[in-house]
């Protein structure tokens, strides 16, 4: 399963798909948005997403992990538009027979995905907006 | 040939639109792209800074030449998660 949505994200679902009899391990990953940043209180967040290209990436991300740590079953949903300090924005659930092989499979996905899938965060304050990593473009 | 450029997050909002229109040579490239979007749209990125573009869904360099079909995107730092 993989989703990008505008939804609230149950991690349970998320981690559900990825649950098979062959495995003894999932690893759930749960993004969850900060309350500030530099000491500035963050009121709320957007997100926003190349939906097409996202997507494709986050498929080929998940293929390579898959392949490199000789996993069958991973899970990621990642939500848009406008979400709540504290709430979830992400959910990346890796199932393997073991658990050190779902931990490390797991980290490696989230580092790629911040890495190369076109998703863009930005953070709204009392008096200003941030575009996360965008501050020497 | 003339390209329809999408724009997201920081260079939508400097931009004031999710896309903007180039128009081209035929057969020329990602980097002669961005030199023009450079001259017509400097409120967008500063002069010095690197423009990360988006080709068909695949990250492009400054090399490939481009085709007038072409679904050609920028793409500022990504920040998911």
């Amino acid at each position: 399963m993989i989703e990008i949505t505008h939804e609230k994200i149950n991690p349970e679902i998320i981690t559900q798909a990825t649950m098979k009899d062959t495995n003894g391990a999932i690893v759930t990953f749960l993004g969850t948005t900060r309350d500030s940043f530099d000491g500035k209180r963050v009121i709320t967040l957007e997100y926003e997403a190349y939906e097409k290209m996202a997507l494709q990436k986050l498929n080929e991300i998940i293929n390579d992990v898959k392949k490199e740590y000789n996993i069958d079953d991973i899970s990621i949903s990642h939500r848009i538009g406008t979400v709540g300090v504290g709430e979830i924005s992400l959910v990346v659930a890796v199932a393997s027979p073991h658990r050190l092989e779902a931990f490390q499979a797991c980290n490696t996905l989230v580092d790629r995905l911040k890495d190369v899938v076109p998703i863009w965060k930005k953070e709204v304050y009392s008096d200003g907006t941030r575009w996360v990593g965008s501050e020497n473009v | 040939m003339k390209l329809e450029i999408i724009l997201f997050a920081i260079y939508k909002e400097r931009a004031k639109a999710s896309s903007i229109y180039i128009e081209l040579m035929t057969d020329s490239t990602v980097g002669q792209l961005i030199s023009k979007i450079k001259n017509e749209y400097p409120e967008l990125a500063a002069p010095e800074t690197e423009i990360v573009v988006a080709v068909n869904s695949e990250y492009a360099e400054y090399d490939l030449q481009l085709n007038p079909n072409d679904e050609i995107c920028l793409i500022p730092p990504v920040s998911g998660g």
